[in-house]
């Protein structure tokens, strides 16, 4: 990793200042920094084009640690800096990073560290189920809060206004009209066109990174496994990895393996459903009715061979709860081949289907640069040209042994990210049998180990929305002293805001199911 | 065109058939089905479904009812966009605090009669969640529930006969 210029590049012009950097036996590189410096260094890495993927903080007796994470090349860069307990003050980077923005307002409700200079000072996660200056996330906020017999609705959110003859607004939620997560949108628009749309999320906020702590590992991991339902095995493996990391424990080739084998599967039935339910959205339910056939036969033979139609609770630190006989791996095989068979007759049908096309080719643009300003990641990240996958770039195993296509498309339109998702589920089908074939005999378990005191793990999965990154910390005996997972909603939310500009308000339906942002896994 | 009517041809009809719940199997769903509840809802419910926090994994589920295979549409029950046209509210989740007004509401929009199913083991129980300071627990801690569902998630099978059984006609 020395070798790298852009590591050396920023090292150069940050020489006069404090600055201490522990690669000691760390997969990921960490740099101590002071808290001074903790701007400077988002604009150094920004000059050198690095994506900033996570942020998050953690107090201790009398001082607070702040994280952010960053990644370029698949080469990741842990950043940490101390702001000390009274009045916590640090120069913010999301000045810098749009991409910072979110996560340093959810750091600062649950915290109460304020960033100097963020462009946006209304809260995030905090609506009103807990009082301003209350921070949950702080030591001496207990877990059961002191909530209010009925917690009244955040009216006073000072949403962005536009003026002007012609000029209405449409707000929209909680409560959505499908069967779909609560949140809050508000548009702006003229005639049929929207002007602005406003995020309001954070009303499924349910004190995830609260619960965690105190957890015991199998805890945490059930736990991590409802972060988001359609991303059960991405965020068990994650958060599984992570402690794996923290107790240095290596688990059997056999169990990568068959977390590799659940992982795709859980991409493709999520792109199964979604690849429908963006037909759906312009009226054409043929798709539809067949796609959703498709992901209901391959959640009955999750259930067959795993136990469970989403796959819930199939990793456990460790390993995995599951082994799969001869037997399933034949049925499994086959399938494979019955599902390629089955999407070979109905691609084509939608890809010469000229309504389809129409209304998908062009709509929700979202430009190379935005998504990268706002750091997208996984199909959305993909579809506007932006190459990475953690699986190929970053390999953990199984990954590492085998090969990993990674779809790309460059027009960043809806139509982009219904091809992208297409590709990724033949790429996923390849994988699932390149997997099968390797796989290794053996256990599918190891015991766990106590980690020590204060030790600590960050783990990156590719889960089907794209890069999860999950930091977790231990206390002593054996319980979760901080737990931290990006879900990849949280970069790709805020380029729906983009998305939806110059389309129509009608649009907004396919827009919104071709980001498909995880509400819950958002806000946490 | 003709490539879709192949297709569609070639899938051909594929909806299952769903056995009306037995009395012990209502008693694990937690219905009792009232005596006045047919005047009612015979033959059709008109569901909303409302999210008051879930991790999602139940929507995929619920989703799933209107696949081909379970089809719930044929049993007379439609998934509705507004409170205002429902006869159930479908709740999910371990109720957000944040989430908690928007459900009261979304009650209080309901005409009556309504009935309420807490759908998953979060709106049955709190689930992994639980109450703390972000979560009410069990939908019934906000609004009167008249029928559970328990399961994380619940499979569309145990979804279907929970419908059914509220419609059952004694």
């Amino acid at each position: 990793m020395n070798d790298i210029d852009w590591r050396n590049n920023i090292l150069a012009q940050l020489k006069d200042h404090s600055l201490q950097i522990d690669i000691s036996g760390k997969d990921i590189e960490q740099w101590r920094v002071a808290a001074e410096d903790w701007q400077r260094l988002a604009e150094l890495a920004q000059q050198q084009q690095m994506r900033w993927a996570a942020g998050w903080a953690e107090q201790h007796d009398h001082r607070f640690s702040v994280h952010a994470c960053l990644q370029k090349q698949g080469h990741y860069l842990w950043l940490k800096t101390s702001v000390k307990g009274d009045k916590p003050e640090l120069p913010s980077q999301a000045s810098v990073y749009p991409a910072a923005s979110r996560s340093e307002r959810h750091t600062q409700d649950m915290f109460g560290i304020h960033f100097q200079g963020h462009p946006d000072s209304r809260p995030w996660v905090r609506h009103q189920a807990w009082h301003k200056h209350q921070y949950p996330l702080r030591k001496d906020f207990p877990l059961h809060g002191e909530p209010a017999e009925i917690t009244p609705p955040d009216t006073d959110y000072q949403f962005v206004k536009a003026r002007g003859s012609g000029v209405y607004e449409v707000p929209v939620g909680p409560v959505h009209a499908g069967i779909i997560e609560p949140g809050h949108f508000r548009f702006q628009a003229v005639g049929e066109t929207v002007l602005h749309l406003e995020e309001r999320l954070g009303y499924v906020h349910k004190g995830i990174e609260k619960l965690a702590e105190g957890r015991d590992p199998e805890g945490l991991a059930r736990l991590a496994g409802r972060i988001s339902g359609d991303s059960t095995v991405a965020h068990s493996w994650a958060a599984c990895r992570a402690m794996e990391q923290a107790a240095g424990l290596a688990i059997p080739p056999r169990a990568e393996f068959i977390r590799g084998i659940l992982c795709e599967r859980e991409r493709i039935a999520n792109h199964l459903g979604d690849i429908g339910a963006i037909c759906n959205d312009v009226g054409f339910a043929f798709a539809q009715m067949q796609f959703t056939r498709l992901r209901e036969q391959w959640q009955r033979s999750q259930a067959d061979i795993f136990g469970h139609r989403l796959l819930m609770d199939c990793l456990v630190p460790g390993g995995v709860k599951t082994d799969i006989s001869a037997a399933h791996c034949s049925a499994m095989a086959a399938e494979l081949k019955a599902l390629r068979a089955e999407l070979d007759e109905l691609l084509p049908a939608l890809d010469l289907n000229s309504s389809l096309e129409d209304r998908l080719l062009t709509t929700g643009f979202l430009s190379p640069q935005t998504a990268a300003l706002y750091g997208c990641v996984g199909y959305v990240g993909r579809s506007s040209g932006q190459d990475f996958d953690v699986r190929r770039d970053a390999p953990y195993p199984p990954y590492d042994r085998l090969t990993v296509n990674v779809a790309l498309e460059q027009q960043g339109d809806v139509a982009s990210r219904f091809w992208v998702r297409v590709k990724e589920v033949f790429a996923s089908l390849k994988l699932i049998g390149q997997m099968l074939q390797q796989l290794p005999e053996g256990d599918i378990l190891v015991s766990w180990q106590q980690p020590a005191e204060h030790s600590e793990g960050l783990a990156m999965i590719d889960g089907w929305r794209g890069e999860i990154i999950t930091y977790v910390r231990f206390a002593g005996d054996n319980r979760i002293g901080r737990f931290y997972p990006r879900d990849p909603s949280l970069p790709n939310w805020p380029a729906l805001e983009r998305i939806v500009l110059n389309n129509i308000v009608p649009d907004f339906p396919v827009c919104n199911k071709s980001v498909n942002g995880s509400y819950s896994g958002h806000d946490l | 065109m003709l490539r879709l009517f192949a297709k569609t041809l070639k899938t051909g009809i594929i909806s299952e058939k769903i056995k009306r719940p037995k009395n012990d199997e209502l008693e694990q769903l937690g219905i009792e089905v009232k005596r006045h509840i047919d005047r009612y809802f015979a033959g059709s419910l008109a569901i909303r479904a409302v999210d008051a926090g879930s991790c999602n994994g139940c929507e995929l589920e619920i989703h799933a009812l209107n696949n081909p295979l379970y089809d719930v549409e044929r049993f007379g029950v439609h998934f509705v966009a507004s409170p205002r046209h429902a006869d159930v509210l479908l709740v999910t989740g371990p109720v957000s605090r944040h989430m908690q007004t928007a459900l009261l509401r979304t009650y209080e929009a309901t005409p009556h009669p309504k009935w309420v199913i807490a759908a998953g083991d979060c709106a049955a129980c709190g689930g992994e969640f639980g109450v703390s300071y972000a979560c009410c627990g069990a939908v019934a801690n906000v609004i009167p529930v008249d029928v559970t569902i328990p399961g994380c998630p619940p499979t569309p099978e145990v979804l279907v006969k929970g419908l059914l059984g509220l419609m059952m006609k004694k």
